[in-house]
């Protein structure tokens, strides 16, 4: 009977059936998200986005059906390898697009130049992608970590009296990019960091490492993400120092895909990306109406960012004539498009493949009863280089944990 | 011992001959597979043989695997110098584990164990200036090696990982059919008895951690090759209870089981994620069906009697 029931297991397992085999004719694009683990809900959101725009253009262009296949990522570089395989080797995908974490993006890196599949990231931000370790075959749609903080240090010297700044983000390389593009040109205006705290991932409690916070500081910088920007922005207030010292951030502080649950604790919160939910312009709130009426919730930056991924990617097999099976000449179309009326602003590219496009500042304000990040300033045509010299750039080392080194600690 | 090896000859050779026909996917998988299994294998040799569930083999795996990343990218180490040092370094590691953990038994030994994986990771994590932390280690070159076709195609990368795992069970086999072997048997089944025989209970036990973080290692060695990139993923808890899980479900104390069970969660993980985003779903109802109804493993039902 046991054995029976074994063998059974065992047959299915071997008799799981071939996939549907695609149809032939149509462009194929494999896309890679997170769906299931920890970061399954932003999965969905880009998962989301990503339909949005297909089902806008009836998943058709230049009289070509459009497939899309989504593999799950798990989070994991080593399944999202896996999966990248079984797109460009099985399903055939003319264009492989998503991911989310930077370590996904840096293992997808030589597979994708060796295989010379033309590929876009929309989400994956980490900065050397397109400036010290540049990708051929990679078109990034989205950004680059250090890209909205060059500007946003700029205008904190200039609207704020803030010159000593307390930094207080994620231990990792999101985090590590995102407080050093800040320090940077910060302290170059004559600001000072005058301290970096780091907190592990995992982080129950930010007790012990809000009670270090310098209290002669005029300002915090804070850079968080999902359930750790939530926990982060109650216990800063709950601790009694959002009333002392305001709150600067990274984008992901207060992004939308979090916001819905903040309370008033978020209020006033000021940080800086190339997209939010509250942008003022009528292709804007179109889409962001209709991204709400279709998914249940309001757009995050994740779920513009592959809306705008695809389109992007739809405006270059249009330039094409749809002829996708050339990939130097889809690839050089993805590095050609220039969209003057995307959804986040104007977007064009810069020669490593990053956008340069508009950097929001945003301030968290209550209207109509919801949070909402509210653009008090928008800075145009920022590049991931911002006012610096490419090349004296690049000769720059990556931001770390301890470059730029915390001078004024 | 001559069944085992006529039903290993035939599978090897069943492996070999279909190889050349299968599309570079299903190709990549079965390489995953073998790499794996010989992970699995390895943790066998504890787990199975000497009854010392461990919560850490991924840390071994790990080591290896990043030494063979670290070495290969930045200084371009040969193969030769890249197996060396992943073996060593996971060797040495497993030594220095080995002394600290022995000493628990049962769920104390798991959590040693647990908390010592946790260190590597740690420090995978942390240690940027020689992992490069979150990011990972990537762009880690195939070897260039006296080998039929070059490494870096799918299919003589197959035959390399063929070899290799074909070695490592041939040397485990040996292993745990020796009167070494057969010891870490007898203290699985009753420690005490084998003290009062006496035999060095916690030197057995000893060298069996020490080998087995050997194999791990060697495993960690092909993953880094395999997949051109060593991130903290690599060495998380995660990695660890997966490796566990395919022991158990495969048939602890068997060798072939644990390879016939890491084969099944790669290619469950694979097929079935593609065509439903509940595929954990999927994978925790094998595991269950498995402990109800072939409670020593899928390999252990159909070998009752004698192991």
């Amino acid at each position: 009977m046991r054995r029976i029931a074994v063998l059974i297991v065992l047959v299915a397992l071997v008799a799981v059936p071939a996939p549907p085999q695609a149809q032939p004719g149509a462009i194929r694009i494999g896309m890679l998200a997170p769906l299931t683990g920890p970061f399954a809900q932003i999965g969905k959101d880009m998962v989301n986005g990503t339909e949005m725009y297909l089902d806008e253009i009836n998943r058709q262009v230049a009289g070509r059906k459009i497939e899309l296949t989504v593999e799950d990522t798990e989070g994991n570089p080593a399944t999202a390898l896996n999966k990248s395989r079984k797109l460009v080797d099985q399903d055939r995908v003319h264009l492989l697009t998503g991911g989310l974490l930077a370590s996904v993006g840096y293992a997808l890196q030589p597979y994708i130049d060796a295989q010379k599949i033309p590929a876009t990231y929309p989400v994956i931000a980490a900065d050397d992608i397109t400036q010290r370790k540049p990708a051929r075959w990679i078109v990034r749609t989205g950004w680059a970590t250090s890209q909205p903080m060059h500007p946003f240090a700029d205008w904190v010297l200039k609207n704020t009296k803030y010159r000593k700044v307390a930094a207080i983000g994620m231990d990792y390389a999101f985090g590590y990019e995102t407080v050093g593009g800040f320090q940077r040109t910060f302290e170059e205006g004559g600001g000072q960091i005058v301290q970096k705290i780091w907190t592990p991932l995992n982080t129950n409690d930010f007790a012990p490492f809000l009670a270090q916070i310098k209290r002669d500081a005029d300002a915090v910088l804070a850079l968080f993400v999902g359930r750790l920007a939530l926990q982060f922005a109650k216990e800063y207030e709950t601790s009694g120092l959002k009333a002392r010292l305001p709150l600067l951030g990274g984008g992901t502080t207060t992004d939308e895909s979090v916001l819905p649950q903040m309370g008033d604790e978020a209020l006033g919160i000021v940080t800086a990306l190339h997209y939010s939910q509250a942008i003022d312009t009528p292709v804007h709130q179109r889409f962001a109406k209709t991204f709400e009426t279709r998914a249940g919730k309001i757009p995050s930056y994740y779920s513009e960012a592959c809306y705008t991924n695809m389109r992007w990617i739809v405006e270059a097999i249009k330039a094409l004539g749809g002829k996708v099976e050339d990939r130097d000449q889809l690839l050089a179309a993805l590095r050609k498009v220039d969209l003057k009326d995307a959804v986040r602003g104007p977007l064009t590219v810069d020669q490593l493949g990053n956008p340069i496009q508009n950097i929001y500042v945003r301030k968290v304000e209550r209207v109509g009863g919801r949070l909402q990040n509210t653009v008090i300033a928008t800075i145009p045509d920022v590049s991931q280089f911002y006012k610096y010299n490419p090349e004296e750039y690049l000769r720059q080392p990556l931001y770390t944990r301890d470059y730029p080194p915390c001078r004024h600690c | 011992m001559r069944s085992p090896v006529v039903a290993a000859a035939l599978v090897v050779a069943a492996l070999a001959l279909v190889a050349p026909v299968l599309p570079s996917y299903p190709l990549t998988l079965l390489t995953q597979v073998l790499i794996v299994a010989v992970l699995a294998m390895s943790l066998d040799v504890l787990l199975g043989y000497t009854g010392l569930p461990s919560l850490g083999h991924a840390a071994y795996f790990g080591i290896a695997a990043y030494a063979v990343g670290i070495l290969a990218t930045e200084r371009a180490a040969g193969f030769a110098t890249c197996l060396l040092a992943g073996l060593v370094l996971a060797t040495a590691t497993a030594a220095v584990f080995g002394v600290l953990a022995i000493r628990a038994v049962g769920t104390y030994f798991l959590m040693i164990t647990l908390a010592l994986g946790m260190v590597v990771w740690g420090l995978a994590f942390r240690w940027v200036s020689m992992t490069k932390g979150d990011n990972g280690i990537s762009g880690v070159p195939r070897p260039e090696l006296p080998w039929p076709g070059s490494l870096w195609s799918p299919l003589p990368f197959f035959y390399f990982a063929l070899v290799a795992a074909l070695v490592a069970w041939l040397l485990l086999g040996v292993l745990v059919r020796s009167p070494f072997g057969m010891t870490l048997k007898g203290i699985r089944e009753s420690e005490s008895r084998m003290r009062a025989l006496g035999y060095n209970v916690w030197l057995h036990k000893y060298l069996a951690f020490v080998i087995s973080g050997l194999f791990a290692g060697f495993a960690g060695v092909l993953w880094a090759y395999y997949n051109g990139f060593v991130s903290p993923v690599d060495v998380q808890l995660v990695t660890s209870v997966e490796t566990l899980l395919m022991v158990a479900l495969g048939g602890p104390g068997t060798l072939a089981g644990p390879a016939l069970g890491a084969a099944a969660i790669v290619f469950l993980k694979n097929f079935v994620s593609v065509y439903t985003k509940r595929w954990l779903l999927i994978l925790g109802a094998v595991y269950i069906g498995v402990i109800l109804f072939a409670p020593r493993g899928v390999f252990g039902a159909f070998t009752r009697g004698h192991r």
